[in-house]
């Protein structure tokens, strides 16, 4: 076992020597100059093409999340909404602010309507400064703002949907199937209100009132043509029936194995066992002693001392009843479980639920009635907090806002799997733990810094994400095996402050049309770009480009379908050559053999692609990496479409 | 009210390690350190145009205050982890309600010091041989009594696990407890408060489940560790 356990650790050793070959080393992210506006900056992989100041009355107030249309971002704020005309990304023009205040004015948008979530009990109805002060008011929002922004000059609150808890966040799903209407998942972890204040605000707990605002998610059917008329339709209990204890990593291995060996050895010595919470576990003697001592009892027998073998057969084939019902009650359905953020993948059916002790895959085939199809909890998360799929939606990552935003958590003494993201892989509706990711530069005290909010880049043939870690800056990683995730670009600021931490960084960070922007809580609006590296290449970024979307929530995540492109058969080439799925030679000469066709024009190029794909064909068989082969030639056959 | 700030450092780490309870082995705390309390004049003006908009009441300073010297008591039961032989789930629980609350004690001092009323400063070594810190702390929903305190001290091995996730359950409902009495007395309209109080109450709701499990787990099944 030991000798086994160095073996592992020097195997440990030589794959993190080569990640440190490739990262700059020491990293430059470690010890940065604070300041607000002259930081020491460090950036790896990435280029900062701008940063645009947060203008009054915005300045003293965090910024927060975003969306997109057009060439227009909009960044929300404590204090309403930003929207900024991003068309030149060198340098951005708030096109409109919108006075607004609330918590956390969390945005989305399709088409004309804008949708804003306020949570605190100072927000008003008519966006005014004055902050609500009694506790029954009728001038008091929370919930969801709905503005048609058809004329951007002047915003019109069309609606607003009050909510028991407030809206901390929301997700905007668009049904194909249903083009009417736009839905809106609502996410609140804030108290409940009082009924005077909104009727059928209950508290209790949904087993006694099922109307309890508790343990529920609110979807808002918002109807296209008559934004007025939004309403919410439903209030789905995606809580109810949890099983004690979910599957996932919600054990660390070690224990696991320990409970395994302990069940073994106990039933060896012929002591009772029980399955409890999914596992297999050793009774405690006292435990079933006493059992047996009641049984004996029961029967008119003396008690313990007069135990038969009939007696432990009967409490043998009884015990998982008795267990089940110990375990039963479901112990304390504690109040205010709710979901955090809810990500919502329709081309593919599926969201992803952060719903603080757990983290849900649910099947959103219809939109008002989400069904949870699998749940995991995990022993070093403690804040399920945001979901993104990967682009097929075969693997699901979660991330664990530890401390809420508002602490230092990437400090070298906390823990890498602590205030991290996790990596699961989806296998027939179920979730499988694969891999933690970290970001894996230290960050001082005065850096409030956990995984936050990022997406996708629609890198074709891979799995890369963007991702805010608030002021441990922004990490771009590869997540295509799941279990060995790595950084492979990043951008990061020294504290805002070099005394106190201040609350700033990346809150968010998103790809959209071709550059990351990201909304900096105390900084104003970054935008950034890739830069070609050993582990990305020109022709995979040209081709991430080639994705362009009309406008874009994170979490209402939309599917890439990358249009033909000579970029996209690049990207593939260049992975194949990563990958060594190619001969050096067979790369050199497809190389070449696209550069060709490029260049020729009508049948020439007809021909060239006709060759080269059926040639490509031909290799599938013999690649190490046959699929990545296999797309190459479709995307070779696609330019000819 | 305007009372003076008296910006001072807390009991440097080193104290907390030959109080009774960190007697032997090495406490929770070493890793992470306290910094001193400060508040800057910039700061300071913040908080002032901050409540200008969102007002902080005497239940907000109530709350925070309060929560200061709950959240040490849970300090010091979870620094316990090491030396009173606790299984491991139990160690991992404990270093995570270290490291959290520490980090929440810093920024609740801060909260106080930027609105110029008095800042708390846990005692942790008085806590650690059983002290309750005055009758003030004994009418927080949750804190332990000096005897349960002196009992969760003497505990080892599993039985320290099972009387330490007992004592943190009932703890933490206290914290959720303070929230709810906090918001029914509309405090929380603050957004530094009300943001800190939601997430006090969504992480240890969370963890309160999380306990449950582990302590089932515990009663009903032989321990598992030595």
């Amino acid at each position: 076992m030991t000798r086994m356990l160095g073996r592992l650790s020097f195997l440990a050793s030589v794959s993190l020597a080569a990640v440190a070959n490739a990262q700059p080393s020491p990293d430059p992210r470690v010890g940065l100059k604070a300041g607000k506006t002259d930081a020491g900056v460090a950036a790896w992989n990435i280029r900062l093409v701008s940063n645009t100041p947060t203008q009054a009355p915005f300045t003293s107030s965090w910024n927060s999340d975003l969306a997109f249309f057009g060439n227009y971002a909009i960044q929300g704020s404590f204090a309403g909404f930003q929207v900024w005309d991003i068309s030149n990304p060198a340098r951005p023009t708030l096109r409109k602010g919108y006075h607004c205040p609330a918590s956390q004015s969390d945005v989305s948008i399709y088409k004309n309507l804008l949708f804003l979530s306020g949570e605190d009990y100072g927000a008003r109805l008519d966006c005014g400064t004055t902050p609500v002060r009694d506790s029954v008011s009728k001038d008091r929002l929370r919930g969801i703002r709905v503005f048609d922004i058809t004329d951007l000059d002047n915003p019109k609150n069309v609606a607003n949907v009050q909510t028991c808890r407030g809206s901390h966040t929301h997700s905007a799903l668009f049904d194909p199937k249903d083009p009417e209407n736009v839905y809106i998942y609502v996410s609140g972890s804030a108290p409940v209100r009082s009924p005077n204040e909104l009727s059928g605000c209950v508290e209790t707990n949904p087993d006694e009132d099922q109307h309890s605002a508790l343990l529920r998610l609110e979807i808002i059917k918002v109807p296209l043509a008559s934004p007025e008329k939004a309403a919410i339709v439903s209030a789905p209990r995606v809580f109810s029936n949890l099983p004690a204890r979910p599957a996932g990593h919600a054990e660390a291995e070690e224990d696991i194995q320990a409970a395994q060996k302990s069940a073994a050895e106990a039933r060896a010595r012929g002591q009772f066992t029980a399955v409890i919470f999914g596992m297999e576990r050793a009774l405690s003697t006292q435990f079933t002693n006493r059992l047996l001592d009641s049984l004996v009892k029961v029967r008119g027998g003396a008690g313990f001392s007069a135990v038969t073998s009939a007696d432990s057969a009967a409490l043998r084939s009884a015990l998982p009843t008795i267990i089940e019902k110990m375990m039963g009650g479901d112990e304390d359905r504690s109040h205010h479980m709710q979901c955090h953020d809810i990500t919502l993948y329709p081309a593919v059916g599926l969201a992803g639920g952060a719903c603080e002790g757990f983290g849900f895959l649910m099947d959103i085939s219809n939109p008002i009635q989400p069904r949870r199809l699998a749940e995991v909890a995990d022993s070093n998360f403690s804040y399920w907090h945001s979901a993104t799929l990967n682009n097929d939606g075969t693997k699901i990552l979660f991330s664990d806002e530890w401390g809420g935003g508002g602490a230092p958590k990437c400090r070298k003494a906390d823990k890498p799997e602590w205030g991290a993201n996790a990596i699961f892989s989806i296998v027939d509706g179920k979730m499988k733990f694969e891999s933690y990711y970290k970001l894996p530069a230290a960050q001082t005290p005065q850096e409030n810094c956990v995984a936050h909010n990022g997406s996708l880049i629609p890198i074709p043939g891979r799995d890369i994400m963007v991702q805010g870690w608030y002021q441990g800056g922004i990490s771009v990683f590869d997540w295509t095996d799941p279990a060995h995730p790595r950084e492979i670009a990043f951008f990061d600021r020294g504290p805002l402050d070099s005394t106190r931490m201040e609350m700033a960084g990346s809150w968010s960070v998103y790809w959209y049309n071709g550059v990351m922007v990201s909304s900096e809580i105390a900084r104003g609006l970054d935008i950034y770009e890739l830069v070609p590296s050993e582990f990305l290449s020109a022709n995979e970024i040209d081709a991430a480009k080639t994705i362009r979307f009309e406008y874009f929530n994170a979490q209402g995540q939309p599917k890439f379908e990358w249009p033909a492109s000579f970029s996209l058969a690049k990207a593939y080439l260049d992975q194949l050559e990563r990958s060594k799925g190619l001969a050096p030679a067979r790369i050199t000469a497809v190389r070449n053999a696209l550069g060709q066709a490029e260049a020729a024009t009508a049948a020439a190029r007809r021909t060239a692609l006709t060759q080269l794909g059926a040639s490509l064909d031909r290799d599938v068989s013999g690649s190490s990496d046959a699929k990545k082969v296999e797309l190459l030639a479709k995307a070779v056959r696609d330019l000819n479409r | 009210m305007s009372v003076p700030v008296h910006p001072r450092p807390l009991l440097s780490v080193a104290l907390f390690v030959v109080g009774a309870g960190w007697a032997s082995g090495v406490s929770l705390l070493d890793a992470q350190t306290l910094p001193p309390v400060t508040a800057d004049a910039a700061a300071m003006a913040k908080a002032q145009s901050d409540s200008a908009r969102y007002p902080y009441t005497a239940a907000d300073i109530h709350f925070v205050t309060g929560m200061i010297s709950h959240h040490s008591q849970a300090i010091v039961m979870a620094g316990w982890a090491p030396t009173h032989g606790a299984g491991a789930a139990v160690r991992r629980l404990c270093e995570r309600i270290v490291n959290a609350q520490v980090d929440e004690i810093v920024l609740m001092q801060r909260w106080l010091a930027d609105r110029r009323q008095p800042v708390p400063v846990p005692d942790f070594a008085m806590l650690a041989m059983g002290h309750s810190g005055g009758k003030h702390m004994m009418t927080m929903p949750g804190m332990l009594t000096e005897a349960q305190m002196r009992e969760l001290d003497r505990a080892q091995g599993t039985r320290f696990d099972i009387l330490f996730l007992q004592l943190m359950i009932q703890h933490h409902k206290g914290a959720v407890t303070m929230v709810g009495d906090l918001f029914a007395a509309e405090g929380g309209r603050d957004l530094a408060v009300f943001k800190f109080a939601s997430d006090i109450n969504v992480d240890q709701t969370t963890e309160i489940r999380r306990m449950q499990r582990m302590l089932t787990d515990l009663l009903l099944t032989e321990a598992t560790h030595p």
